[in-house]
Formats: structure tokens, C-alpha cells, sequence
């Protein structure tokens, strides 16, 4: 294939894939790395590779908008990153000894899991329990609403620092990044309000992704050819999604669709991983 | 209330940087991968094997060189580069941001994170 046709390919392919991962809160990664290796046949290292950049470029696009609305909690974002930071540079550097499709099957079931938590209904319930670890590392803090600033305390610092490290471990294996697994771990066991948890997680992904795209760049994994289109695509990708969800109330069919494709995309990567494919 | 309007600024500093670094950076990445497609939009390539990436693309040294002699991969990865840099610049500032706080139990966990980093390039460069 000319570089001209295939670096279109990807651009588009791309843009859909950020479009849908805004929209649905999963993130581009996830079907970025499907694409490039099931139908484009592209060696999954370098689809990693790829998949970490376009993470860095969206993760810090949206983030700096959440930064300003003063949503995004700063401390424990800052807190917590030394749990994805290190398990991301352990992922990345566990990457080079696990054969290519033991990295296939896992995707497959990470993303199925991603799938299933995208669908939950989220109850919000703000948690006003004092911990003691928390009081003492200032994690609990406010966040605004329409009915003025709300606020909120966090439970279980333990815990959700434990689930993060395993976060960031995934992240740096996958090259995706691994929000889902962020705000499982903020919402669920750390108590954090929705809208604060997956903005903090989006705050942490970009430096999450840029702890194990250091170890990458220097493994050759991140090929500029490749990324270009990828970046551009996933980016504006997820602008446009981002506009488009100011707008729209109900993405409820959205999420099934997209819940769909990828279940599916995760199955055929589970697939070829199995069958040596990958 | 002091201590509340430094928190809020340093939320739009970090916002700042990270709009700055995104754009910037992939505007580089944009001017490389047009010269890209235009020198090479004819060439063949197969990413099928994994084979690293071109020596010019992984040195400094490399991509400098090809920089200046307008080699669209060198400036694409020059791009990258930075783009990989925006969100740790973005932890440097906040570690000056606790520092201007006077918190100090931050000011150590941000630098924990800068340290990581850092030894995660390392090792990254030993394997």
C-alpha cells in the first residue's frame, strides 16, 4: 500500500474512533489498536505505539478545558499518578518480554470489561464520610453544579491507589488509556463523584501515557509515520465529539452501539490471538 | 481565601500549558506529515513486522539533522516528542505551584511522580 492511501485510511479510521471514544467516554486507544492490526496488518508494537500518542494528545486537550472549570481535583490526580506512573513504566517494560498475542487476548478482555462498565448506570451519591488518610493527604475538596459548589469526601485511599497502579500497569502494556479502570477505581471504591472522577482520570492519563511512551520512543515502538495520522485523526476525532455531546442530552443508543462494535472488535482480537495471528 | 486564589491559579496555568503543548506540538506533527506525504506519498510501506523505526527518526542527533535538511519523519517525531513532553512539563509546573502554595507534602509527591518518569526513560534506555 502507498504511504498516500494508507495514511488517509488511518486518518479517517482514526477520526471515527476518537469521534466514538468521546462520545462514549472510552477513549480513542481502544479502537485505534483494532484497526491498525485486524485490517490494516499492522504489527501491534507499532499500534501501541500510535495508540499512546493520540492518548497523550486528547487526554491533554480535554483535560486543559476541565483544568479552568475548576471540576478536575488536582491533588489526588497529583496523589494517585504515582501509582499510574509506576505501574505504567512496568507495563511498558514487561511489554518487550510478552509474546504479541498474550498482548492481543488481553486487550480483547480489557476492552470487553471497558465495554460493560461504559453500559452501568451511575448512581451519583456524594460520600461524606471522613477517612483519615484522606483528611490528611487534603484529597477531599468541592465541585461546582448549577446549584452552586458541592462538597465531597474520599474514601478508601488504599485501595483506589492499588486499582490505579494496576490502571497504569495496563495502560502502559496497551498503550490505551485505561479509563475506564481509572474511574472503576475513583467511583466505586474511592466514593469520588462521577463528574470529578472522570475528569481527575483524564487529568492522569496524559503523564499515565507519557511515563510509558518514554520507554517506547526509545524502543522504536512509536513509528512517526504511523503516528501522524493517528494523532491528527483521534484528536480532531474527539473534538468534534466533544462539541457534539454539548449538544445532544441522550446518548443512551450510542453507548450500545459502541458497546457493540467494540465487543466485537475485542472478540477478533481474542481470536487471532489465539489462533497466532497476532 | 489566599490560599483558595492560588489553587485557581494554578488550574489555569496547567490549563494553559496543556492547550499550548497540544497545539504546538501537533502542529509540528501536521508540517512534518505534509512534507512526509509529499516526498514520500508514492513509496510502498509495510508495517507487518515489527522492525523499529529509521535511525534518523531515533537519535537526537538524527532528528535534528533531519530537521534542518526538511526530512517530513524527523519533524513528525520532533512533534511527538513534544507532544510526550506536555504533560510532564505540566507536572514541573505544578511542583513550582505547591512550592509558591508552601505545600510541601506536594511539593514531594510531584516530584515522586517527575522521579518515576525519569527512571522510567532510563530504563526504557537500557532495555
Amino acid at each position: 500500500m502507498s504511504v498516500l492511501v494508507l495514511t488517509l485510511i488511518i486518518l479517517v479510521g482514526s477520526y471515527f474512533a476518537g469521534l466514538l471514544g468521546s462520545l462514549t467516554g472510552l477513549g480513542g486507544g481502544v479502537v485505534i489498536i483494532p484497526l491498525l492490526t485486524l485490517l490494516l496488518n499492522v504489527d501491534i508494537h507499532y499500534a501501541i505505539g500510535a495508540s499512546l500518542v493520540s492518548v497523550i494528545a486528547t487526554s491533554s486537550g480535554s483535560a486543559a478545558a476541565y483544568v479552568k472549570e475548576g471540576i478536575t481535583n488536582i491533588r489526588l490526580g497529583m496523589f494517585l499518578e504515582i501509582a499510574t506512573t509506576a505501574g505504567a513504566m512496568v507495563g511498558a517494560l514487561i511489554a518487550v518480554y510478552i509474546p504479541t498475542h498474550y498482548i492481543a487476548i488481553l486487550f480483547g478482555v480489557i476492552l470487553i470489561l471497558s465495554a460493560i462498565m461504559s453500559l452501568k448506570k451511575k448512581a451519583e451519591v456524594i460520600n461524606q464520610e471522613h477517612s483519615a488518610l484522606a483528611d490528611k493527604l487534603k484529597l477531599n475538596s468541592t465541585f461546582p453544579t448549577n446549584n452552586g459548589s458541592v462538597d465531597y469526601k474520599v474514601k478508601n485511599v488504599g485501595g483506589g491507589f492499588f486499582m490505579m497502579m494496576f490502571a497504569g500497569t495496563i495502560s502502559g502494556l496497551l498503550g490505551i488509556g485505561s479509563g475506564a479502570l481509572k474511574v472503576l477505581a475513583m467511583d466505586t471504591i474511592m466514593r469520588i463523584p462521577f463528574k470529578v472522577s472522570t475528569t481527575t482520570s483524564n487529568f492522569m492519563i496524559g503523564v499515565t501515557a507519557a511515563a510509558s511512551a518514554v520507554v517506547y520512543l526509545q524502543r522504536g515502538y512509536i513509528d512517526p509515520g504511523l503516528s501522524m495520522p493517528v494523532a491528527i485523526g483521534v484528536l480532531l476525532g474527539a473534538l468534534s465529539g466533544s462539541k457534539i455531546l454539548v449538544h445532544t442530552s441522550s446518548s443512551g443508543w450510542l453507548r450500545w452501539v459502541f458497546a457493540v462494535v467494540v465487543t466485537f472488535l475485542a472478540s477478533q482480537m481474542i481470536y487471532n490471538g489465539f489462533t497466532g495471528k497476532i | 481565601m489566599n490560599h483558595k486564589f492560588k489553587d485557581t491559579d494554578m488550574q489555569a496555568v496547567i490549563g494553559w500549558i496543556l492547550r499550548a503543548g497540544v497545539l504546538i506540538s501537533m502542529s509540528v506533527v501536521f508540517i512534518g506529515g505534509v512534507l512526509y506525504l509529499y516526498r514520500h506519498g508514492q513509496s510502498h510501506v509495510d508495517y507487518s513486522t515489527f522492525k523499529g523505526v529509521p535511525d534518523f527518526v531515533h537519535s537526537a542527533g538524527g532528528i535534528l539533522n533531519g530537521i534542518f535538511t526538511g526530512r517530513g519523519r524527523a519533524i513528525i517525531q520532533a512533534g511527538i516528542i513534544l507532544l510526550i513532553a506536555t504533560p510532564i512539563i505540566r507536572v514541573v509546573f505544578s511542583a513550582i505551584g505547591f512550592v509558591l502554595e508552601k505545600d510541601y507534602m506536594y511539593l514531594g509527591i510531584t516530584l515522586l511522580v517527575l522521579l518515576i518518569i525519569m527512571a522510567s526513560m532510563l530504563s526504557g534506555h537500557a532495555g
